[in-house]
């Protein structure tokens, strides 16, 4: 099989695209998504200072190699959820590639390990509070993320989650009918007021396969197997089925999900009412630490207050 | 995977590794990825197709001498 663009071997074939290519045009490919999702959703400019939310996988750690690439500021975190081998194993493909890509670029790696600061690692903090660890996990990374981007005078965060995810998300949220996520789920989220950091997501034109095949190329040594607390997930089960629709009909996924995003924009044309006034009406600070929330303690207090750990 | 397709443990054949969960097979060569795939029952756009270090498309031929990894790209909880 050879490149459409330039004749060469190709190293991949994208169905939803209908063609093949090398190394060197998929590269150009990836990037174009990429620079094509900043600039319509007006995620960075390359004046931001960007910290990325970095787990050790691929989407997160070619994101910020992407980033950086193509000129942003970027820094990024790690939480260390305490997952025995599968988090040191993290850590260290993490560790690796800050030494090898990103401190060429003078960029900076942050650490939060949740044992030493919250006292315990996330299974434990999940059976503490009774509730499922990917929802613990979820809620602890956002919090710290977040807090982090505020305290370290951050203007940006950016996450990896990819077409795939967002599709995924999506199919949740409809089965559901969860209409108040709908209206969140956005390639960028505002900083609409005090103590929340703007949040964007550069990847979401690329799928999975996609960013695993740019890792490959690119050498980019990322934890392979799937975090032990995922197995049994329903992301994984909506990510499944979306993949052999894909198979069935190539570019599912993607309709599903820009056209998603599409009508979106149509919708919040004609709502006088933005994401930040939205925010702004119903959001105040939590009583105890002073972030963003819809109730009196934000669900990551409530929750740390339960643990019996909260510093 | 449907059973008896291949012969575990004959070092004359392709090395097969699967990811999630890990599983190492030996396939009887000559087979193009994409057929590899259908024995496997492994939906193409769920997975990548290394041989050594490369990535190849669907059509490449895998010879006995190969060692080949089929990783499977989905994760996230």
């Amino acid at each position: 099989m050879r490149c459409r663009k330039c004749s060469h071997p190709a190293v991949i074939k994208m169905p939803r695209h209908n063609i093949a290519l090398c190394k060197n045009c998929f590269t150009e490919f990836v990037h174009t998504q990429v620079r094509r999702a900043i600039d319509a959703h007006r995620m960075l400019t390359t004046n931001d200072r960007v910290l990325v939310a970095v787990s050790g996988g691929k989407d997160s750690l070619a994101l910020w190699g992407i980033l950086l690439k193509l000129g942003y500021r970027a820094d990024a975190l790690y939480v260390d959820l305490g997952i025995g081998e599968y988090s040191l194993q993290s850590r260290q493909k993490v560790q690796r590639f800050t030494e090898a890509i990103a401190a060429s670029y003078q960029s900076t790696l942050h650490v939060h390990t949740v044992e030493r600061e919250q006292g315990a690692g996330i299974r434990e903090l999940a059976t503490f509070v009774r509730r499922p660890t990917c929802a613990t996990c979820g809620t602890m990374k956002r919090y710290q993320f977040n807090r982090v981007a505020i305290e370290q005078h951050y203007d940006v965060m950016a996450t990896g989650h990819n077409l795939d995810d967002e599709a995924a998300r999506l199919l949740g949220n409809v089965l559901h009918w969860q209409t108040d996520y709908l209206d969140k789920q956005s390639p960028t989220l505002p900083a609409s007021l005090d103590g929340f950091a703007k949040k964007v997501k550069p990847l979401h034109r690329l799928t999975e396969r996609e960013m695993a095949a740019y890792a490959v190329i690119h050498h980019i040594d990322y934890v392979v197997d799937e975090c032990p607390m995922a197995k049994g997930s329903k992301m994984l089960a909506y990510k499944r089925v979306l993949n052999q629709l894909e198979a069935e009909s190539p570019g599912t996924k993607h309709t599903f999900y820009l056209k998603f995003l599409d009508r979106q924009t149509t919708r919040r044309q004609e709502d006088s009412q933005t994401l930040t006034e939205q925010d702004r009406r119903r959001l105040h600070p939590c009583e105890t630490c002073g972030q963003p929330t819809s109730t009196m303690v934000c669900t990551y207090c409530s929750m740390m207050a339960k643990a019996g750990t909260h510093a | 995977m449907q059973p008896g397709l291949f012969r575990p443990y004959d070092t004359s054949r392709m090395k097969v590794t699967l990811t999630h969960p890990r599983q190492e097979l030996e396939v009887p060569g000559p087979t193009r990825v994409h057929q590899l795939l259908q024995r496997l029952n492994l939906t193409p756009e769920a997975y990548l197709v290394i041989r050594g270090d490369e990535l190849v498309t669907e059509d490449v031929v895998l010879q006995d001498s190969d060692s080949v990894e089929i990783r499977s790209v989905i994760s996230g909880g």
